[in-house]
């Protein structure tokens, strides 16, 4: 297996996904995006469309809504955390992508990516970085201390709240990625 | 009637100040609830029982040793299937463990930290479909990283169709996702909102 990387990775299901043709509109409707039925990550998801649609809609809301909180280069801060953590090397480099890019600081996420969540960061990544690994443990170590590290830092109720829900849903969407198929090499 | 699980077992009530913070997430509250609904209270059952989902959700929840969220899911596990609680508990003490841990292959080799590989203690009192589901689930919560196909293999030769893999699948890694916004949300509660 390949170590922690930022590159485009492909991901190949160990199940058989449902094919194109078999998507019905109750289908789309749990992919939510239209665009996703190119992929056999949600295809497979799709066998369970229920299940997936609350799955896609309560991501898009931890992750895009723009109403205050937690900035979303953080916000993908803690899913590369946690999927670091974890050990989800298909989602680090997706959301180390976004963390890099919205952050404008790729240099630091990469340290997250190639020494791992103990790595050197500033005040405010350290304390995000170790809330969203308390929180990845099991059972989860968060603790008044990590609340506290993360007043100090800047964040408010909402912003702490975030940090929890993108920390909390990597570890839903880790499980999946590491458990239904493998991350491949993909084109260049 | 609880209406929302996740303030239920947060301890959020109508109109504090953790129930407007939430509100500033309509979509992910929204759609947590109905993850939830999905899972627990489907329309159809699907590929697996009612049964199943209570049992593997108490054996999960235990495991995590959150108090309220296992007393929780056991409660549900009694009144759907009082004979299995006792099962489900020696499996819970038989699964203990922190994690994540696991080992790696290739270059991460070096950050492999080794743990228990749970097996069933008491596979006849589970039956064949139930114990390959806890040995799964164990592995999902603890150590995914060492998830391999040969996994999804043993669950398909106990009887588990592709689908109700994706199913069970989910269930396992939503309550990993419920039980930490329960945390993170219930000592922001007990702290008290600040802003």
């Amino acid at each position: 297996m390949t170590g922690f990387t930022t590159e485009r990775l492909g991901w190949r299901p160990w199940l058989e996904p449902l094919t194109e043709d078999e998507l019905t509109d109750a289908h789309h409707e749990a992919l939510v995006d239209r665009a996703r039925a190119a992929s056999p990550y949600f295809r497979l998801l799709a066998r369970d469309p229920d299940v997936l649609h609350a799955r896609t809609k309560t991501d898009q809301d931890i992750f895009y809504n723009p109403d205050g909180g937690l900035p979303r280069a953080e916000r993908e801060l803690a899913a590369t955390a946690t999927s670091r953590h974890n050990g989800c090397v298909f989602c680090a480099s997706v959301h180390a992508r976004f963390a890099g890019h919205y952050s404008k600081r790729p240099g630091d996420v990469r340290r997250l990516l190639d020494e791992g969540v103990d790595a050197r960061q500033d005040a405010r990544w350290r304390a995000i970085i170790d809330a969203a690994v308390a929180l990845a443990s099991t059972p989860s170590t968060l603790g008044p201390e990590h609340l506290a590290a993360l007043r100090a830092a800047g964040l408010d109720d909402l912003a702490i709240s975030d940090l929890v829900h993108a920390g909390a849903f990597f570890g839903w969407a880790n499980r999946l990625m590491l458990s239904l198929g493998e991350p491949t090499q993909e084109e260049k | 009637m609880i209406t929302d699980v996740i303030d239920h077992l947060a301890g959020i009530t109508p109109g504090s100040s953790l129930d407007r913070l939430r509100d500033r997430r309509p979509d992910a509250r929204e759609h947590a609830q109905r993850g939830y609904d999905a899972l627990f209270t489907p329309d159809d059952e699907g590929e697996v029982t009612l049964v199943e989902r209570d049992a593997v959700a108490a054996f999960v929840t235990g495991l995590h040793q959150d108090l309220t969220v296992a007393r929780f899911y056991a409660d549900r596990l009694a009144e759907l299937s009082p004979g299995l609680l006792k099962a489900v508990e020696t499996e819970i003490e038989a699964g203990r463990a922190t994690g994540p841990y696991g080992v790696y292959e290739g270059a991460l080799a070096a950050e492999s930290l080794e743990g228990p590989r749970y097996r069933a203690s008491d596979p006849a009192a589970l039956g064949v479909r139930l114990a390959a589901a806890f040995e799964h689930a164990h592995l999902l919560v603890f150590r995914p990283r060492e998830a391999r196909a040969d996994a999804l293999r043993d669950l398909r030769a106990a009887g588990w169709s592709e689908t109700g893999v994706v199913t069970l699948s989910q269930l396992v890694a939503f309550l990993s996702f419920q039980v930490r916004v329960v945390t993170g949300l219930r000592l922001l509660n007990q702290e008290g909102v600040t802003a």
